[in-house]
């Protein structure tokens, strides 16, 4: 991939927030890109810092108590962590869309879905009203809602979860983004549900030739939607590259983790695996490596010192020296 | 929407014929009598007592006594035990008395605090949200008559102006427009000192009410689809957050006879409110429990209204 077709570029990115007990460091150093047209998955558990990284690319930090404390983001060649409220505003739901996790709460009870969607236009575009009609009304077409031309009138409590998730995507998609951020969609949802929103995603994506970062904390739909992948663990990514390569050969333990714990047809009948222990609270992260408590390969170092990326070919990074130690002397 | 009203208007006459019996029996079954039929007083005979007791159906069981009263008050015959004049006449004037402060001092709080509450929750420990919750803890804290105190201190020292009752005396003869200015001069007090308990308590509560908005989801939501900040706070928030004032904006019909007694007393004001507490040193019945009974008229009406308010302004509730 060269520069020219990377659009989101993160690196290092930090942001911490003060609370009562200590700085809770939530993202502590989390590096993507996303090209043109791509579509990049973030995995990890839950209290990782998934949403943390993707209200950051929009600003949408509460600071204080949040505080960037370091890294920068860059679209299309603009460094948007330097930017102010207004110009951030020119990108927020102009060139980047974003579909939160609980669709139940994240539409305004009180406004009609139509009000809604329209001023997401609006809010970028100087257009006559009976435009915005239309617009609307092909965009919930577009999401796959039935009878769109009544569906404006309604308020968010008259419709089902999955159905306020696809208004929600709506809306991001109200002024052609270049690229979506999707932070966990399906979560809040059936697992039917699911399936519909996800292969909507897919679906869009392709028609509408756009980026998306699709944010979950389940491996098991990445291989379903992403040509790369990210996992973070802890607020700091552990594991990256091609959805192919990290499915066959997983480089880190806490991604192997992950794959041994997910239910496939050639594990039936097996019970599934774990791993042990949970996520650290994010202001009380062990020092060294931030897994290794949980980790089986552990070894002395990995309690003193903060792991580097190791460098396996073909764009694939893992953060654990001790499996690519091991790898060089031939010994997995 | 008419069935509502139907069922809601039944509601509220069962609620009303409970209050009434309840706040009857109250009244009677306290102790103390009323000064005309207690034997102990020495002013009367017992022959007058007893013709005091007769008159007022006070020998008769308390059920019948029930039945005059209320037949009376609703033929409009009910009269004071004190002076014999009408009692719905004698609210009526004291009403009058009593609505200038009342609208003067609903329309400051309700003006004062909203845009008092909103820049302090927008401003969030800002110098504009530390002072006014500086002054709003010492508004709170000061008792009202202390504070009237004060004011009328400073007020005469300062500007030799008399603020006690409704006009200067004697002013009868001057021309209208003196009269006019000096009732607004003589309102101006109470009415703010009526006002700053309920400016300070109610900019308090918009305050936080504004921030717990502004946390929520669909703010955020606002936020990323770029709208503009005062999109933001005035539609998206400020919307949401004003839904549960509309319930009270129902309940301050009550306050239009309830009047308030420090306030009125302290100013001399012939108001509702200092008429009900010297009904009730004097234990007049009548003038109790019509007022009692006005204002579970009002208060079940500002529900209602509330209720209807509510219909209106949150899509959610439906029918
Ligand atoms: N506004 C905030 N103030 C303080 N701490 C915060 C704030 N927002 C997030 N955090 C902390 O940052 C950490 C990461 O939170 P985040 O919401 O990003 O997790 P997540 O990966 O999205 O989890 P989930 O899958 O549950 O959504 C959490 O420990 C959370 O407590
Ligand atoms: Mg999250």
């Amino acid at each position: 991939m060269t520069d020219n077709d990377v659009l989101l570029s993160v690196s290092d990115l930090r942001i911490h927030f003060r609370s009562d007990n200590g700085l809770a460091k939530a993202v502590d150093g989390v590096s993507f890109d996303v090209g043109r047209r791509e579509t990049v998955c973030i995995v990890g558990e839950s209290g990782c810092g998934k949403t943390v990284t993707a209200l950051s690319i929009l600003g949408l930090i509460p600071i204080p108590p949040g505080i960037m404390a370091g890294g920068s983001i860059g679209f299309d060649g603009i460094d948007i962590s330097s930017l102010g409220e207004d110009d951030l505003r020119t990108i927020r739901g102009n060139r980047i869309g974003m579909v939160f996790q609980e669709p139940l709460t994240s539409l305004n009870p009180v406004f009609t879905i139509g009000d809604q969607i329209g001023e997401a236009i609006l809010a970028h575009e100087k257009v006559p009203q009976d435009e915005v009609h239309t617009r609307s009304v092909q965009l919930l077409k577009d999401v796959g809602i039935p009878s769109a031309e009544s569906r404006l009138q309604d308020y968010p409590h008259q419709l089902s979860g999955g159905q306020r998730q696809r208004v929600m995507i709506a809306m991001a998609l109200a002024c052609h983004p270049d690229m979506v951020i999707a932070d966990e969609p399906t979560t809040a949802l059936d697992v039917t549900v699911q399936a519909q929103i996800l292969n909507l995603f897919k679906e869009l994506q392709k028609k509408r030739d756009m980026a998306v970062l699709y944010i979950t904390h389940d491996l098991g739909v990445v291989a379903n939607v992403a040509e790369r992948v990210y996992i973070m663990y802890a607020g700091i990514g552990v594991e990256s590259g091609r959805t192919a390569g990290i499915f066959q050969t997983p480089r880190h333990p806490y991604t192997q983790g992950l794959l041994a714990s997910l239910p496939t047809r050639s594990k039936r009948g097996q019970r599934l695996s774990s791993i042990p222990g949970s996520v650290p609270n994010p202001a009380r992260k062990p020092p060294g490596c931030p897994f290794h408590p949980r980790c089986r390969y552990s070894v002395e170092t990995c309690r003193t010192r903060f792991p580097e990326l190791c460098d396996y070919g073909d764009g694939h990074l893992s953060r654990c020296p001790v499996l690519y130690e091991r790898r060089e002397t031939g010994g997995s | 929407m008419i069935s509502f009203i139907g069922r809601s208007a039944v509601q509220k006459m069962i609620t009303l014929f409970f209050v009434s019996i309840v706040s009857f029996l109250i009244i009677h079954l306290a102790p103390g009598k009323p000064s005309q039929v207690d034997p102990m007083n020495p002013k009367f005979t017992p022959e007058m007592v007893e013709r005091f007791r007769s008159e007022f159906h006070l020998d008769k069981p308390l059920t019948i006594q029930y039945l005059y009263f209320y037949r009376d008050l609703f033929t409009g015959r009910t009269v004071s035990w004190k002076d014999n004049q009408s009692v719905l006449l004698k609210i009526w004037e004291r009403f009058l008395n009593s609505l200038p402060l009342f609208i003067v001092g609903t329309i400051l709080t309700w003006t004062l605090s909203f845009p008092v509450g909103i820049r302090s929750a927008l401003q969030r420990g800002g110098n504009f949200d530390r002072s006014s919750t500086f002054l709003a803890y010492l508004l709170i804290s000061i008792p009202g008559f202390f504070f009237a105190y004060v004011l009328i201190i400073f007020v005469v020292t300062q500007f030799q102006v008399p603020v006690i009752g409704m006009e200067t005396f004697g002013i009868g003869s001057t021309s209208p427009m003196t009269r006019f200015m000096d009732r607004i001069w003589h309102l101006l007090l109470p009415s703010v000192l009526g006002a700053t308990a309920g400016i300070a308590v109610l900019s308090r509560y918009v305050r936080s009410q504004m921030l717990e908005v502004e946390g929520q989801d669909y703010v955020r939501t606002a936020r990323a689809k770029g709208l503009p900040p005062d999109q933001v706070h005035y539609k998206h928030a400020l919307r949401n957050a004003l839904l549960p004032f509309v319930t009270m904006f129902g309940l301050i019909l009550p306050g239009l006879i309830g009047g308030s007694v420090i306030t009125e007393s302290i100013f001399s004001w012939p108001g509702m409110g200092r008429m009900a507490y010297e009904a009730i040193l004097a234990r007049d019945y009548p003038v109790i429990l019509t007022v009692n009974f006005i204002s579970a008229v009002l208060v079940l009406i500002g529900t209602f209204i509330s209720d209807l308010l509510y219909l209106v302004v949150d899509p959610r509730i439906r029918l």
